[in-house]
């Protein structure tokens, strides 16, 4: 699939994400997007706002740990939550930082090093490199969704001129 | 070439059994023998067996007044005690050899057993002389050999103490070993007299000159020096015991202990019963290769009766046994000669001799710089020409000893005038020639020391120490390796570099000065001025403690949260499965029983494993992100605080009961260790750091394993620095001692914040102590002496820490911004990870481990055991 995708943003329930909502906005409840004529579809996880530029976050996706990065310039980025040389769900809660131009997060546990935007390993601190996966992640305003498998990134219809 | 030859196995003694080596005597060069037959004997054709008097292995009599200090006799071991647990190695405690026979070729025990030998080496060593005074032999009177000697003399001091009135000592004997005694009868509280025959102090040693300045340094500690006095008889008091010196010039003396180190005697009962030759004062005589007349005894140490010779040093005693070894296993080394270089080893008093200390080489020059109002005394003596190092003395401050003493027979670059002057360390180490010995103690010279730059990339101290060994035994000579191995990579042309990471260029101290001054407060602001990037793992934290150090904000404020650790981030410990634990501080390891029924309500209401703490405190695990807080709210409702133990900052001040309750406490530990606590708590450095604080000489407390310890005395507290336990142990090195208790907080106060400001990344005090300026002398300088006048500043860094302090956990629980960051999932914030699965060990949970989590989902058909609270699914 090339081009851009039209992602309406739809959030059922009560919980509008428009509206300001005090603390960590609570959208456990199937908040989904529609995408039109796809298969693949993103799910809208929570505000830049709930996201703490350089740190990490964990979200569920379709009942996977997904581990969200902020990075100063307001990009998000999405790689897997699960250590896979310690095989806990920890990879969020590590330090945010560059190898040269690269955006990077290291371990908490062990401290190996990846790439946030590709989930290579660029440091394996002397183990068997192991790289991560990677979610593509765009923002809807101030919405940050996450895409399933094959969801391509692209200008979602709010953010249009 | 014949390929039969080739694989015919090799002749002679490599295929015959072990050969026996016996060895009688169990001191320091039994030990070094050991060692280096282990080193070499690659082929293991030698099986060894140490018959060893004492009921100890090898011990370092060396540093044996430093047992005082400490009380354990395992502060004295030396070397690997793996050795001992060789299967060629034998050690033979409490086995006091009676008869040698030569004929037969076996050594009998006291107690009737039997070893035979192929080679047998005598390293007996030497017994402490007693001279024929009359009253020798009453009670009160002690020798200054063995632990057992040492631990006697304490005992017997203690008992008199408790009279309750100043024990009076008396040492007779003002060579090195009497100094000693005298240094070690001052740590125990009793005044001291020492009685020396000769002119002077040191005499053995030091010249005329020399021993009047160590006379003025030996004062200052309150010891009283009566040279020219030969004692006559020790009198007997009412008590039966020794009670008064009478000396030969009609002066008395009173007394309550007496220690006789009038000097030693070569235990050469053996080797005479056994026909072998014996030099005229003694020792039994041997060549150069260290062997006696008949070839299969040997003797090594102070037995040895070397070119007429008994030398009472354990450098000689070393290189000795070196040569044994050497010549068994078929090599043909000498006896190099004896290094008589000598450092006196008590705290206060720098002397130092070494080579031809008086001047007895035929036409010898003697430079003498004397500063009696400095306690200095200084002599170097040289050839005629003035041009090549001699020997020489050093009295007062013998900081140059370890740059002289390789120098000795060797030509002085430049006026050797200008290396007298006090403070002026001549030696940079770069022209020191490739053979010269660096550290004596272990035999390293120069040459090996830039080798492990050359040879094996070795490009800081620790690799070098533990690349060559050289400074890992007495470690006088670290300051010319360090000057060696700069100068080497210098050359070499490595720079090394002191950045932090690709981030920061500088170095955390370059760093912490750069923040300090330029007065930057956020990470975005410094690595913008002084660095590049976004920062990494390694920059962040320091950025994050630099601050911290410099202006006590909470650790989670602003952007600096972003810096942190997650231990630091979220104020608990990471354990291997993503899970937390949770320490509340409980300062001095003091708590009531309300306390410990708070917490353990809490443990039993969230299912947390609970374990005590080696710093007297207990740890909770299992806490997951999102229960942090709640955990945290019952904490410090019920009046507990953090305990750091996430953080690079104090950990714990772990303390004995002290004198509140023990009969033998003689100050308050534990109101000292709570007051510690609370003054340092969440001081954030390099590294973390612990304390201990020990009521009486005892130690119950460990405090010397720790980064600051003190120890009470019946005068105040003694001060050490420098202790660690984990990968690389280190004892702490007295500081200061007998402070009052305002003077001992000021101390480790500016002894701190010295550290936190020049320490490097994750650099603990000990090896800091090596690196910094002019190691333990230098930090003493400028913590007591000012000597960088920087006094003040660190009193008022510390000052502006203890005002600040504030509970980092209970601002946290205030600030509903700091209290997002414990959601488990930013879009479900209270669902637990649902990969967590405990099963129970011995009544507590533990992670489950891979196996069994698989048989966990299996058994619950679907999604993993998840955890939540009392409702702990366990596998029974």
């Amino acid at each position: 699939m090339t081009g851009p995708v039209q992602v309406p943003v739809q959030v059922p329930g009560d919980v509008p994400v428009e509206a300001p909502v005090d603390g960590p906005v609570d959208v456990r409840v199937d908040v989904r997007v529609e995408v039109r004529g796809a298969a693949p579809r993103w799910t809208a996880v929570c505000r830049l706002d709930d996201l703490a530029p350089e740190r990490g976050a964990a979200a569920l996706v379709d009942g996977e740990q997904v581990a969200l990065f902020r990075l100063v310039d307001d990009t998000v980025l999405a790689v897997e939550q699960r250590d896979p040389f310690s095989g806990a769900h920890v990879v969020s809660r590590g330090i945010v930082g560059t190898r040269g131009d690269t955006p990077t997060v290291a371990s908490p546990m062990y401290k190996q090093v990846w790439d946030l935007r590709t989930g290579r390993c660029l440091d394996a601190v002397g183990r068997e490199p192991q790289d991560l996966r990677t979610w593509p992640v765009q923002t809807d305003g101030d919405v940050v969704l996450v895409g399933g498998p094959g969801a391509v990134p692209g200008p979602a219809e709010g953010a249009a001129p | 070439m014949h390929p039969d030859v080739e694989t015919a196995p090799p002749a002679g003694p490599l295929d015959a059994a072990p050969r026996r080596l016996v060895v009688v005597g169990g001191g320091m060069v039994a030990q070094r023998l050991v060692e280096a037959v282990r080193d070499r004997d690659v082929d293991d054709r030698w099986q060894v067996t140490v018959l060893a008097e004492e009921p100890r292995a090898p011990y370092d009599r060396v540093a044996l007044t430093s047992y005082f200090s400490g009380r354990d006799p395992e502060d004295l071991a030396l070397g690997d005690p793996g050795l001992w647990d060789d299967p060629a190695v034998r050690l033979v405690r409490g086995a006091r050899v009676v008869d040698v026979d030569r004929a037969a070729r076996t050594v009998r025990v006291a107690d009737g057993r039997t070893w035979a030998y192929d080679e047998l080496v005598l390293a007996t060593g030497s017994s402490a002389a007693m001279p024929p005074i009359e009253g020798n032999d009453l009670p009160g009177v002690f020798v200054y050999r063995t632990i057992d000697d040492v631990a006697a003399l304490r005992g017997w001091v203690e008992q008199q103490a408790a009279r309750g009135r100043p024990v009076r000592g008396a040492v007779i004997g003002g060579g090195l070993l009497g100094l000693e005694a005298a240094g070690a009868l001052r740590a125990l509280g009793a005044t001291c007299t020492v009685i020396q025959v000769g002119t002077h102090l040191m005499s053995a040693q030091v010249d005329l000159g020399g021993g009047e300045a160590l006379r003025r340094l030996i004062n200052r500690l309150g010891v009283a020096v009566r040279t020219g006095t030969v004692t006559e008889r020790m009198r007997v008091d009412r008590r039966g015991t020794v009670g008064r010196l009478d000396f030969a010039d009609g002066g008395r003396l009173d007394v309550d202990v007496v220690v006789v180190a009038t000097g030693v005697r070569p235990r050469d009962e053996l080797a005479r019963a056994a026909g072998l030759e014996i030099g005229a004062r003694g020792g039994v005589v041997v060549d150069e290769a260290c062997r006696t007349a008949d070839p299969h005894v040997w003797a090594a140490g102070e037995v040895a009766c070397i070119d007429g010779a008994c030398l009472g040093l354990v450098a000689p005693g070393y290189a000795m046994a070196e040569v044994v070894v050497d010549r068994l296993l078929g090599g043909s080394a000498v006896f190099p000669g004896a290094d008589t270089a000598t450092k006196l080893k008590l705290s206060g008093v720098d002397v130092a001799s070494f080579g031809d200390a008086f001047a007895r080489t035929p036409g010898a020059l003697e430079l003498v710089h004397s500063d009696p109002v400095a306690g200095v005394y200084t002599k170097l003596v040289l050839s005629d020409d003035a041009r090549t190092l001699l020997g020489g003395v050093l009295v007062g401050d013998a900081s140059a000893y370890a740059s002289l003493r390789p120098m000795v027979g060797r030509q002085l670059a430049g006026d050797p005038s200008a290396l007298l002057l006090p403070g002026k360390d001549p030696a940079s180490g770069g022209d020191l020639p490739d053979d010269a010995t660096v550290c004596s103690c272990n035999n390293v010279t120069a040459g090996t020391v830039r080798g492990a730059v050359t040879d094996h990339a070795c490009t800081d101290l620790g690799a070098v120490k533990a690349c060559t060994r050289a400074g890992t035994s007495c470690g006088s000579c670290l300051p010319l390796v360090k000057k060696l191995l700069g100068a080497e990579l210098t050359r070499a042309g490595i720079t090394v570099s002191h950045a932090l990471c690709e981030h920061f260029a500088m170095s955390r101290r370059q760093l912490f000065d750069a923040v300090r001054v330029t007065g930057l407060r956020t990470f975005s602001e410094i690595v913008q001025r002084h660095g590049h990037g976004r920062g990494c793992d390694i920059c962040k934290p320091v950025v994050a403690s630099i601050l911290s150090s410099l202006d006590d904000g909470h650790v989670l404020d602003g952007e600096r949260a972003a810096l942190q650790d997650t231990n630091d981030h979220v104020m608990a410990n990471l354990q291997k499965d993503g899970s937390y634990s949770v320490v509340p501080r409980i300062p001095g390891g003091e708590i009531t029983p309300e306390g410990l029924l708070v917490i353990g309500q809490v443990a039993k209401d969230y299912g947390l494993y609970t374990k005590i703490t080696g710093g007297q405190r207990i740890d909770m695990f299992g806490a997951r992100i999102d229960q942090l807080p709640g955990i945290w709210k019952r904490l410090v409702d019920a009046g507990f605080e953090s305990g750091h133990a996430y953080g690079k900052s104090l950990r714990t001040v772990k303390s004995c009961v002290g004198s509140t309750w023990c009969r033998y406490g003689v100050q308050d530990s534990v109101g000292l260790a709570v007051a510690l606590e609370l003054r340092y708590r969440g001081l954030r450095s390099p590294h973390k750091f612990k304390l201990g604080v020990s009521g009486c000489a005892r130690e119950c407390a460990e405090a010397r394993a720790k980064d600051v310890g003190v120890i009470a005395t019946d005068n105040g507290w003694n001060l050490y620095v420098g202790g660690n336990g984990g990968f690389t142990p280190r004892h702490a090195q007295l500081l200061a001692e007998d402070l009052d208790t305002d003077t001992l907080v000021r101390t480790i106060d500016r002894f701190l914040m010295y550290y936190i400001r020049t320490a490097d990344r994750l650099q603990r005090t000990a090896p800091w102590m090596e690196e910094v300026d002019g190691g333990l002398a230098g930090v003493r300088a400028v913590v007591l002496d000012d000597a960088l006048g920087i006094a003040a500043d660190l009193d008022a860094s510390m000052a502006r820490h203890v005002d600040a302090y504030a509970d980092e956990w209970k601002a946290t629980l205030e600030d509903p911004e700091k209290l997002r960051r414990f959601a488990s999932f930013v879009n479900a914030p209270t669902t637990p990870d649902p990969s967590l699965a405990y099963v129970a060990e011995r009544g507590q949970a533990r992670p489950a481990t891979a196996t069994e989590r698989a048989e966990l989902e299996r058994s619950t058909a679907g999604g993993p055991v998840v955890v939540a609270g009392t409702t702990l699914a366990v596998r029974s």
